[in-house]
């Protein structure tokens, strides 16, 4: 384990943007956390693109929309909290409505903020932007992977709901992995069991399905990046080839992940679904690693999750 | 002002307003009241102030209008149909499934909308948006938005405020249609936000406070704020809701309501004497 490569999706998002800079249409806005979103490094290599909005989420997201339609593509930045909390109506009616070419950039995502407690850890954001027309809700589980994600929202005509983590992260992807917008990875096959899993979640999964080996289950592992549009398919053929499914996010067990996973495979192959994430209620204050254990965010829950869903087939 | 051209710009209010009435009637619902009070302003702007082309809604170097009072949609509506952006007899369509002529504007649906709007105080950051994104781009279009005297109790517009004023956005106009009424009564009795004038001054902006159904101030205010440089500006325009139709004037009723057959019939007959009163 100790060759592992740990790093925080944020600091993906800053080293992206950075690489974006060279694009004339690129503008970066955050709302006074440049430091705490790594926007910063965009800033200090292209200060004439970068504008600070202060602590104003609401107007810096109007002030987005604005520059969209003179022709930029804007990233418009601050913590998941504010970005889809705050500024929700905001992102709504300005943003998603006339389907404008803004990227949210939403850092400090989860319960995995640690210290700050509560107030600052969203578990509701991709609740919020999965029910709001023409957005796209990428939640990357590793910096490669967010890495790639931020140059392909800048690609896609419209609006893109990035989501990352404070907490540096193991690597589950590899140098030449090749993200696509919208495609679900498999990630380790499988026959008994999926777990499916977004964000920080992936690694957990992976090492959930290797505990489950020494039980004799074989679990298949798919990372769900792209929430919506969620990739329909790759979900179906896994209902149909293992089973069951246990979904497992950083996120409201309301409205994320399980939530969409279960909406696919209940119209289209009904098989049991087991969902793992914050259950109903707010966070808490400590360290981040220690947050998740206490939460049941880590593979052992995964893997108690998988075990009931394989005896509920 | 040139006699002929302000004949000229009152007639044209006058049709924006009949459009108002007529829109709102076939509709069965809307917002007269305000559509009436900020009907010069925006007949002003489309017809003597902007460099706008129906013909090419969308072209790079217009200058924008964004109205951030959205649900005064129907006199934005009536001025882009009588510029020729499309065809006037669209507006009997209004709020209808399958118009192109949505409640609040939308820019998706409507040629000659530059942003889509409603939900009030998020207008004017969109403005402040384009405006900046003009100076950044180093193009000399020119934005315009009007804001409520109610809308304005939203904080959004005082973030926006204050990020104009901070980025100098001198190419940027704000006009506030000052009529005095929001939907549950008058400014004071709800929450008011005067004094207007010193608030946006004390955000950075220059600030100009004219009768805004006077074209001669209109025409000046537009012009002053052209020629000066280094700070936003703010056209605070009073005016009296309802303007135009009598029983309509200063009745904050007539915020969100329709004219029955009997009430647009009055309306009606009062904008076209206006209407001929002005042909002489």
């Amino acid at each position: 384990m100790a060759d592992v490569i740990k790093c925080a999706t944020r600091d993906a998002y800053g080293k992206a943007l950075k690489e974006l800079g060279k694009r004339d249409d690129i503008l970066v806005l955050d709302a006074d956390l440049a430091k705490a979103t790594k926007t910063i490094v965009f800033k200090k290599e292209f200060p004439e693109k970068f504008i600070d909005a202060g602590i104003a989420e609401g107007n810096m997201m109007g002030v987005a929309a604005g520059l969209s339609t003179v022709g930029y593509t804007v990233f418009a930045s601050s913590f998941a909290m504010f970005s889809a909390g705050r500024a929700f109506e905001q992102v709504r009616n300005s943003i998603a409505y006339p389907k404008l070419n803004v990227k949210i950039g939403a850092t400090h995502a989860g319960i995995s903020v640690g210290e700050d407690g509560a107030s600052h850890q969203c578990c509701e954001d991709i609740a919020l932007m999965r029910s709001v027309p023409n957005m796209v809700i990428i939640n990357p589980a590793d910096d490669v992977e967010a890495f790639q994600a931020v140059l392909a929202a800048a690609d896609f005509e419209g609006p893109v709901y990035m989501r990352f983590g404070r907490l540096a992260v193991p690597r589950v992807n590899s140098e030449d992995y090749k993200f696509e917008l919208g495609k679900g990875v498999t990630l380790k096959d499988g026959k008994d069991v999926t777990i499916v899993a977004t964000g920080l979640m992936v690694n957990e999964a992976l090492l959930a399905a290797e505990e489950l080996k020494k039980d004799g289950i074989d679990a298949r592992v798919i990372n769900i990046h792209t929430i919506k549009p969620i990739d329909r398919e790759i979900l179906v053929k896994a209902a149909k080839e293992t089973g069951a499914i246990v979904t497992a996010e950083e996120h409201s067990i309301i409205g994320g992940l399980g939530s969409a996973v279960t909406e696919v495979l209940c119209e289209e192959c009904p098989v049991p679904v087991l969902r793992l994430g914050v259950g109903d209620t707010f966070g808490k204050s400590g360290p981040a690693v220690e947050l998740l254990k206490i939460f049941g965010l880590d593979a052992k829950h995964i893997a108690e999750k998988a075990k009931k869903a394989v005896s509920l087939k | 002002m040139d006699k002929t051209k302000k004949t000229e710009l009152k007639k044209l209010a006058c049709k924006v307003r009949m459009g108002v009435i007529e829109g709102t009637f076939n509709a069965k619902s809307g917002h007269p009241g305000g559509s009436l009070s900020i009907a010069d302003i925006i007949t002003y702007l489309y017809f003597e102030e902007m460099n706008v082309d129906p013909k090419n809604p969308a072209f790079e170097d217009r200058d924008r209008f964004v109205l951030s009072k959205g649900h005064t949609a129907p006199a934005l509506y009536s001025a882009l149909a009588l510029k020729g952006f499309f065809p006037f007899e669209l507006i009997k369509t209004l709020r209808k499934p399958d118009s192109m002529l949505q409640g609040h504007p939308s820019m998706r649906y409507t040629p000659g909308v530059d942003m889509s709007t409603g939900s009030l105080g998020q207008g004017i950051s969109a403005a402040v948006g384009m405006a900046l994104g003009a100076k950044l781009k180093g193009k000399d279009f020119r934005v315009y938005t009007a804001l409520g005297d109610g809308e304005i109790e939203e904080g959004q517009v005082w973030e926006a405020a204050m990020f104009a004023g901070n980025r100098k956005l001198d190419n940027l106009v704000a006009v506030v249609d000052f009529n005095n009424l929001q939907i549950d009564g008058s400014l004071d009795e709800v929450n008011s936000p005067c004094p207007i004038d010193e608030k946006f001054a004390a955000f950075g902006w220059n600030v100009i406070v004219i009768n805004g159904h006077c074209f001669d101030e209109i025409d000046e205010a537009f012009k002053k704020a052209k020629e000066l440089k280094g700070k936003p500006t703010c056209i605070v325009a009073k005016t009296v809701k309802g303007k135009g139709v009598s029983f309509m004037e200063n009745k904050c009723d007539w915020h969100g309501s329709a004219p029955n057959a009997e009430q647009y019939e009055q309306a009606m007959k009062e904008l076209g004497d206006a209407l001929v009163a002005l042909e002489v």
